[in-house]
């Protein structure tokens, strides 16, 4: 990967009259951006063929900040909205950022259903644990124990695991990776980019203002410390399963890379077929 | 010029159903995408964009539920493409978040919902006209939808072309309010002549690129309806649901630009109601009582104010055709010399709370309700237009 | 002219299927017409009514009230529908499927083992078209060219089948006095 630097993105992709953003200090969406706008320039996408869609949340902002066009949707309904982009225009590349709310609690259903099809999407989802712009209410991402201002004496229900439901629905491309993994992430950010397909990268990425203060990581430097200690890459965990060990930290890493014909070519086909 | 749907159908009288109808309307009008749920009565829309949508190089869709059918339709009106979805009273509730977006947005789609019996899951096979006030108010805030509702299987045909120009003319979600019996009432229609349809299609941006401030008007058009650059132009719209500037930036803190923004969005169809409220009426010159009706309702109204008629009675009759936005200014003048409306619906009396707001005050303004799926008997009318004569 | 058709009977029967062929077929004789449908939520089985109103005018009152002619296909629709026919009209029923098909009143009868014919063809499916070659038979509202026409349209499937069913009507058919 060639060094690409700030200046450059900023000046390249950034929309600088939306500046500066609403994100709060240590908080990973901006990270999160960067990372996107590094595998887009890289990758050398043309930017005017490029829809970013986003749901509501934080992470749901960063459609504004880029200099490109941008559906700011519905509380959970970026998918859908992305959907009837991609469908009408095939020409478009569309890429989905949406947080883990939006994606797995009230866009859930949105989410299955664009896998089982095959959408060629590439959904980005930033995962905080929590609901940070409603101040850090408990998420269906959320570990157990955790505190939010609505689990105040700690989290008692099981987090989903967004990346293993994209995984066994079918996504042709799946990976995580936290911001504590910038190369890793923009590489397969990239990946992702290139998969004709549903493709999707989760981030695990710091709130310190929200979930990381309530669970006493206040600082990203707290919580970019948990990133690194409470995760396993996906080759080190199978090769300790292999042994019979157990652990319960977080698998990061890419889960598949397949080739699946995606709905708008197989719509394709079948309208030709017709006539 | 061709119309390719025209062309492929090869035919011109047909004998069809209110959904076919507004399947065949929506792709005279170059609907290219329809996404949707089944629901009874209005499956048979959907049915019928499974079929010609692939055949015509438009895409059809069956979305996981009837949020996200208007969510992909906006998505895809985005891109340029007019979209469509149908739906029926539950499934109405469901798009009405959605429904609201497009309206701040300024996201042309044609919503159709062929009315059942509510509330909740009611009646489905049964017709109702009981989502009149939600077409108009169903969702939050302050805005301006356009709603049509036709009384036959042509007349569907035709609004239904009329939804799309309206549409794309305002920027606006038009809503189709069918109900059950219309639409799966068949009748004779006879598709119009290609000369005689108007087919309405987006403004483009024309400016510049760097100019371009996708809310900025007056300047592709005299109204106060933006104009439009597709996703994928190189125009780098940024759309949203928040209150935003000319930019399209969300600003959701100023009064000022809250303010400015929704009167916009409600005065760019209110400054034009005079050309989009559409209406029919019969017998007025003298007549001291006015039957108003609108949708499959004005049909037995119609058999009514005929028989009344000829009994010598002074009696009329309004139809509203576009019944959202409500013409207070033109119904007043309607009106105005009756001593007794009547206002037939088969819901427990909702158009006829504007009618109440526009009426002298000793105006006389009797509601005759129906509900339970059956639609108003002609004599039901009359008995009422006859117990109200002097 | 005006006049009202209804037919009645239960789901699974093609009730509604009968209506469109009759309004279709009215259409291409010239007239306007409106066909509706009353039906329950069941796919099989349930109750089924299907109303054509032809007419040389425009026709605002979409329904039929006292049917001109009604064809009737159930035991539960000949308790509900036959005493809606208008004087002198004429009910057509299958006397198979309503066995108690008592009724006063000044109306022109006339049964059609429609069933039984259409098993005789080969399914029970047709019967409804064998209820309509009847209803061409015994009423003159409707050319014989057109009713042919439609359902040549309506269903282009097994059309030998149906053809065949639709003369069995015409020819089985008895009118009671």
């Amino acid at each position: 990967m060639s060094f690409t630097s700030n200046s450059l993105i900023i000046e390249k992709y950034l929309r600088k009259d939306m500046l500066p953003t609403i994100f709060c200090t240590g908080c990973g969406i901006g990270s999160v951006m960067n990372f996107a706008l590094r595998a887009i320039h890289d990758l050398n996408i043309d930017i005017n063929k490029t829809v970013f869609v986003s749901g509501i949340g934080c992470s749901s902002r960063i459609p504004g900040y880029i200099y490109s066009d941008g559906l700011h949707s519905l509380h959970g309904r970026a998918i859908a909205y992305a959907t009837g982009v991609k469908l009408a225009n095939p020409e478009l590349k569309v890429v989905v950022f949406t947080g883990d709310g939006d994606c797995g609690a009230i866009g859930g259903n949105h989410f299955l259903h664009a896998i089982r099809r095959n959408v060629d999407l590439t959904v980005i989802s930033i995962n905080n644990f929590t609901y940070g712009m409603t101040g850090g209410q408990v998420a269906p991402t959320t570990p157990l124990k955790s505190k939010t201002t609505t689990t105040p004496y700690g989290n008692i229900e099981y987090p989903i695991d967004l990346s293993m439901i994209a995984k066994v629905i079918g996504a042709p491309y799946v990976a995580r990776w936290t911001t504590a993994h910038p190369v890793q992430c923009i590489s397969s950010i990239k990946k992702a980019l290139q998969r004709k397909g549903f493709s999707f990268v989760e981030v695990l990425s710091p709130c310190p203002t929200s979930y990381g203060r309530l669970n006493k990581m206040g600082t990203t430097l707290d919580m970019t410390k948990y990133f690194k200690e409470s995760t396993i890459n996906i080759k080190l965990y199978e090769k300790m399963l292999a042994e019979g060990k157990i652990t319960d930290k977080i698998v990061i890493g890419e889960f598949v890379d397949i080739e699946k014909e995606d709905f708008n070519t197989k719509y394709k086909k079948f309208c030709s077929d017709l006539k | 010029m061709a119309n390719d749907f025209i062309k492929l159908l090869g035919k011109k009288n047909l004998f069809i159903q209110g959904d076919e109808a507004v399947v065949y309307g929506a792709l005279i009008a170059n609907c290219r995408f329809f996404a949707g749920y089944p629901i009874t009565p209005a499956t048979e829309v959907a049915e019928g964009m499974a079929i010609w949508m692939p055949k015509l190089g438009g895409i059809y869709i069956q979305m996981e539920d009837e949020i996200a059918s208007i969510a992909a339709v906006i998505g895809a009106s985005c891109t340029g493409v007019k979209s469509m979805t149908a739906t029926s009273g539950p499934g109405f509730s469901l798009m009405q978040e959605c429904i609201g977006y497009a309206c701040m947005a300024e996201i042309p789609c044609v919503i159709v919902n062929v009315q059942r019996g509510g509330p909740s899951t009611g009646q489905p096979t049964e017709a109702a006209q009981g989502d009149v006030m939600q077409a108009m108010w169903g969702t939050h805030g302050d805005h301006q939808v356009i709603a049509l509702a036709p009384k036959s299987v042509q007349e569907t045909l035709d609004l239904t072309i009329e939804a799309f120009n309206l549409s794309e003319d305002y920027r606006v979600p038009v809503i189709l309010l069918l109900d059950a019996e219309i639409g799966h009432m068949r009748e004779k229609v006879v598709l119009p002549e290609i000369t005689d349809i108007r087919v309405e299609e987006r403004v483009p941006a024309t400016i510049g690129a760097d100019k371009y401030r996708p809310y900025r008007t007056g300047f592709t058009r005299s109204s106060k309806v933006p104009e439009f650059a597709p996703f994928g132009s190189g125009y780098k719209t940024y759309v949203t649901g928040l209150t935003h500037d000319k930019r399209g930036f969300p600003v959701t803190t100023s009064a000022e630009v809250h303010e400015e923004l929704v009167r916009r969005l409600i005065e760019k169809v209110h400054d034009d109601i005079d050309m989009i409220w559409y209406y029919e009426s019969s017998f007025l010159e003298d007549a001291e009582i006015i039957v108003v009706s609108y949708g499959t309702t004005s049909r037995p109204a119609v058999s009514a104010v005929k028989m009344a008629r000829k009994n010598d009675i002074k009696v009329g009759h309004v139809r509203l055709i576009t019944i959202w936005p409500f013409n207070y200014e033109k119904m007043r003048n309607l009106l105005k010399n009756a001593h007794t409306i009547i206002v037939p619906e088969m819901n427990l009396g909702q158009m006829i709370h504007p009618i109440r707001e526009i009426v002298e005050r000793n105006t006389k303004v009797i509601s005759a309700p129906k509900i339970g799926g059956a639609i108003h008997t002609p004599y039901e009318i009359l008995k009422i237009i006859e117990g109200n004569k002097n | 002219m005006k006049a009202g058709i209804r037919i009645s009977g239960f789901g699974g029967q093609g009730i509604i299927l009968s209506g469109v062929i009759v309004g279709k077929a009215a259409v291409l004789d010239g007239f306007n017409v409106v066909q509706t449908q009353s039906y329950g939520p069941e796919a099989r089985g349930g109750f089924t009514r299907s109303e054509v109103v032809i007419s040389d005018e425009e026709i605002d009152y979409p329904k039929v009230e006292s049917a001109t002619v009604s064809i009737i296909m159930s035991q539960e629709a000949f308790f509900k529908y036959a005493l809606r026919t208008k004087r002198e009209g004429i009910i057509i029923y299958d006397p198979e499927l309503i066995p108690d098909n008592r009724i006063e009143g000044n109306f022109k009868l006339a049964e059609i083992n429609a069933t039984r014919t259409a098993s005789e063809l080969g399914t029970k499916i047709v019967a409804n078209i064998v209820m309509l070659g009847a209803f061409n038979e015994v009423c003159s509202l409707i050319s014989k060219d057109a009713m042919i026409e439609s359902i040549k349209d309506s269903i282009p499937k097994m059309l030998d089948l149906n053809l065949s069913a639709f003369e069995a009507g015409k020819k089985k058919v008895k009118i009671k006095t």
